[in-house]
């Protein structure tokens, strides 16, 4: 997808390309190439290794470091003992992942590295990726829910109290809710760090073609969007948090009807 | 959208290599690291229980021997008081004991002086009569050339001096 060099496309960001001559590379038949996506889960998974191999020193008084990261894994711990209860401890490995990789990830996206040259891409805005870690979230789900409770985990599509006529009904609107929860998951992630790239690149091109157009669209189009633009940096920093915790969040929460049922 | 118009040719990459590095994070920092780093914070945490336990247990301790210093020093004073209550009465017993002793003495010797006194008093007024008895019988030779017997003059003295 070749940008023209006067016009900013925002949806390029998000390209997909094949790095290293990589793109034939396949198993059983799927393309499985390295591409800028794989690259920046790669630097992801190195970041956020190098993060809490950091606070691994075990001391007794922790250091910045240490309590940088003991404070990540005490809140996810929080997180989860508070919507779960003790059973919940033990998803604290899953879930603690699960948050530090899509945190790391939308922040790493978020990284002005373009200054430099280098193109970072935000694998969180793609639905395959945020599609899977639904299905995994809610793989987890299904497999704790028919594990711990067998047939009876039905009964989490008839709430207490239901009315006997009602319950067919009940059981099918409880039944769609409950399988379109990937799907939001998934999509809720996906459509907010796409918007806010989209948002920040459309920003950009304004500040680009405004001043390019001379000093007045300057002034009058492309300071006001710059002053946005940074204030938008501020909030997608922010969105970036707020992302990875709805995920964790929602995932514990999910978990924690397959725990305990309601 | 890429998203959508690159779908059918990565979307196997894509799941592919999530599922690696998603894994390898999962394992290797989920289940490997995770577990140490809230192994640590539990461990502190005890650390702190304990010791902030001891800290208790110390200061109950101090409490107690406090109290049984307490108890002893309020003993010991007792004992103290009791002691110089002791001594105190003793004193003043055996000070009257001595006055007691001296007054006794006192009284011996004034009564001893009394009874030398009466005795030279006595001595005294029976040489008086018998001066003044012999003076008499001389005086009444003189006088009157009547000479009296030592008897009767002594019985006149004696008469004399009782009313005079």
């Amino acid at each position: 997808m070749a940008a023209e060099p006067a016009k900013v496309d925002p949806m390029y960001q998000f390209t997909i390309e094949p790095l290293f001559g990589s793109e034939n590379w396949e198993i059983a038949g799927f393309n499985i190439a390295f591409t800028n996506s794989a690259m920046w889960m790669l630097i992801t998974t190195v970041v956020l290794g190098i993060f809490v191999w950091g606070g691994m020193k075990r001391e007794l008084v922790p250091g910045r470091w240490q309590m940088a990261v003991e404070t990540f894994t005490g809140f996810v711990e929080n997180m989860l003992e508070a919507n779960i209860g003790e059973a919940g401890r033990k998803y604290v490995p899953y879930v603690f992942s699960l948050f530090m990789f899509i945190l790391f990830a939308n922040l790493l996206g978020l990284l002005p590295l373009g200054i430099v040259g280098l193109h970072p891409f935000t694998f969180t805005s793609h639905f395959t990726v945020t599609g899977i870690l639904a299905a995994i979230s809610f793989s987890i789900v299904l497999i704790v829910g028919f594990w711990k409770h067998g047939f009876h985990f039905f009964s989490l599509f008839v709430p207490h109290g239901t009315p006997l006529p009602m319950i067919p009904a009940i059981f099918l609107i409880e039944l769609v809710s409950f399988a379109v929860r990937p799907f939001s998951l998934a999509l809720r992630l996906f459509v907010a760090m796409m918007a806010g790239h989209v948002l920040l690149e459309v920003l950009s091109s304004f500040v680009i073609d405004g001043t390019n157009a001379g000093a007045h669209f300057g002034l009058l189009v492309g300071l006001p969007s710059f002053l946005l633009m940074i204030g938008i940096c501020a909030l997608e920093i922010l969105v970036a948090g707020i992302q990875a915790y709805v995920f964790a969040l929602l995932t514990s929460l999910y978990i924690n009807d397959a725990e305990n049922l309601h | 959208m890429p998203q959508i118009a690159q779908l059918a040719e990565t979307f196997s990459s894509q799941i592919f290599w999530l599922l690696v590095f998603f894994g390898i994070v999962f394992f290797v920092v989920g289940r490997g690291m995770v577990p140490k780093v809230m192994g640590t914070v539990a461990q502190r945490d005890s650390q702190i229980g304990s010791d902030l336990a001891a800290a208790e247990a110390a200061r109950a301790q101090a409490d107690e021997e406090e109290e049984a210093w307490r108890k002893r020093e309020n003993e010991n004073r007792a004992a103290a008081q009791a002691l110089v209550a002791k001594a105190k009465a003793d004193a003043a017993a055996s000070s009257e004991k001595k006055l007691a002793a001296a007054q006794k003495r006192l009284d011996k010797k004034l009564a001893d002086a009394e009874a030398a006194v009466a005795a030279a008093r006595t001595s005294a007024l029976a040489e008086i009569e018998g001066v003044a008895a012999e003076a008499a019988q001389d005086i009444v030779q003189r006088l009157a050339g009547v000479s009296v017997t030592a008897a009767s003059a002594k019985k006149a003295v004696k008469e004399a001096m009782s009313n005079g």
